[in-house]
């Protein structure tokens, strides 16, 4: 299967100052501790961010918006990353692209 | 089956932007729960609800709308609704809940300023400018919204010479002390909750309080705003005790709240997990956000009591002659 990247998607997404899901380390404790047992947030979904891989993105608004942004997994985090900060932005995004009108 | 997110969004941020609030409200509900208190108007420190109490019996009446849309077959005829919204205020037609239903809230407001009274504080009340701070919008991403909404709020605390806010509730806590800072600039606003303000005071214990509960903190009082201790605190100054559960403070389990306006049974069954782990620890819960009340109430179907920590707070400090409305 053919993946469309597209380079300067994490730009977009995460253009303001402190969002740092380039710190994800991909270790996982962020799933373990997830209320909502999303598998996909945070870790997968920041890196197809970071890939470019917009399409795979927008496949998963309702995990993105499934977010309680409760935080309980950046207690625990430790590459100290703004998951409910990131997952916001991520949301900002794709209101902006693909929810305006 | 939910409604399309874009949708939903698409409409709680045109309220926003166009009638400065998620789901408008008449400004008699906003300012009922003042009425008879005599509060000053405005002033340098001020107490502000952001209307996340009075919201809550409108939040209830959309997600059974929610719910009940998502199985019929109008659930596609979202689309057109929010571009009509933008001329007509559709979520008007939810209709208004009844007294009932409000009073629980604004009953929770008088106790916060009867408490703030009692311990000696100064304030003032913003009435019809006691504007909603754009918290559900931040959450959903709409940030344009919320920036000019943040704008407006700060028109209003300059319009009223305002450097001190007291809040009541963990969200408008955050928005105004934590986000607004990153989204305008010369904010020069204090802002402190209501439960940080009392934990430095002495208020006089007028009927000690002997009930054992089961506290559950706020995901955003606990973990945005570090304010885990101050509840903590009042409880045991008025005489409660307090059963610690493992998930408690910086562990709190979300209450499902955050996904009530996209996602109401997921919120539910969230909801649901959360009220197990409380029971489990006593029969009765102390909750500090309207949210987290709605929510754990309805999950527990009765089988938990789950009050707001200023009616204990009240029950044990508070003074026969308050006045109610």
């Amino acid at each position: 299967m053919s993946v469309r990247v597209q380079p300067g998607l994490a730009e977009r997404v995460w253009s303001s100052a402190g969002l740092n899901a380039s710190s994800c380390m991909n270790c996982g404790v962020c799933v373990a501790t997830c209320p909502m047992g999303i598998e996909l947030l945070p870790r997968r979904l920041f890196r197809y961010v970071l890939l470019g891989m917009e399409d795979r993105v927008v496949q998963e608004t309702e995990a993105i918006f499934s977010c309680l942004l409760c935080k309980l997994c950046e207690v625990s985090c430790p590459g100290d990353v703004h998951i409910a900060d990131n997952v916001r932005a991520l949301r900002r995004y794709i209101n902006e692209q693909w929810y305006a009108g | 089956m939910p409604l399309p997110p874009r949708d939903i969004i698409g409409i709680l941020s045109d309220n926003l932007r166009l009638r400065k609030s998620v789901l408008p409200i008449s400004t008699r509900s906003v300012t009922r729960w003042a009425q008879g208190l005599h509060l000053p108007r405005g002033g340098e420190t001020v107490l502000y609800t952001g209307q996340m109490y009075q919201l809550i019996p409108y939040i209830e009446r959309m997600v059974k709308l929610e719910e009940w849309l998502g199985d019929s077959r109008l659930a596609g005829l979202t689309g057109p609704g929010r571009r009509l919204n933008r001329v007509i205020n559709l979520t008007a037609f939810m209709g208004r809940p009844g007294r009932q239903a409000q009073e629980g809230n604004d009953r929770v407001l008088r106790n916060v300023a009867r408490l703030l009274q009692l311990a000696g504080v100064e304030f003032g009340y913003l009435y019809e400018d006691d504007l909603y701070s754009g918290a559900l919008a931040h959450d959903l991403g709409a940030d344009a919204a919320v920036t000019q909404q943040a704008c407006r709020v700060q028109r209003v605390f300059k319009r009223h010479g305002v450097r001190n806010v007291i809040t009541v509730d963990p969200h408008t806590t955050n928005m105004l002390r934590s986000v607004y800072p990153r989204l305008i600039a010369d904010y020069g606003v204090n802002v402190r909750s209501y439960l940080e303000v009392l934990a430095e005071k002495e208020l006089p214990i007028r009927a000690p309080i002997s009930a054992e509960v089961v506290l559950h903190d706020s995901c955003v009082y606990a973990r945005y705003e570090q304010v885990v201790q101050e509840p903590r605190e009042l409880l045991r100054k008025a005489g409660v005790t307090i059963k610690e559960l493992e998930s408690a403070g910086r562990f709190t389990l979300c209450c499902g709240g955050p996904l009530e306006s996209l996602y109401p049974r997921k919120a539910v069954a969230v909801a649901q997990k959360r009220v197990e782990q409380l029971r489990q620890v006593a029969p009765e819960a102390v909750t500090m956000c309207p949210l987290c009340q709605v929510n754990l109430r309805k999950a527990s179907g009765g089988t938990l009591r789950v009050m707001d920590i200023s009616e204990y707070l009240q029950r044990a400090h508070g003074d026969l002659s308050f006045p109610s409305v």
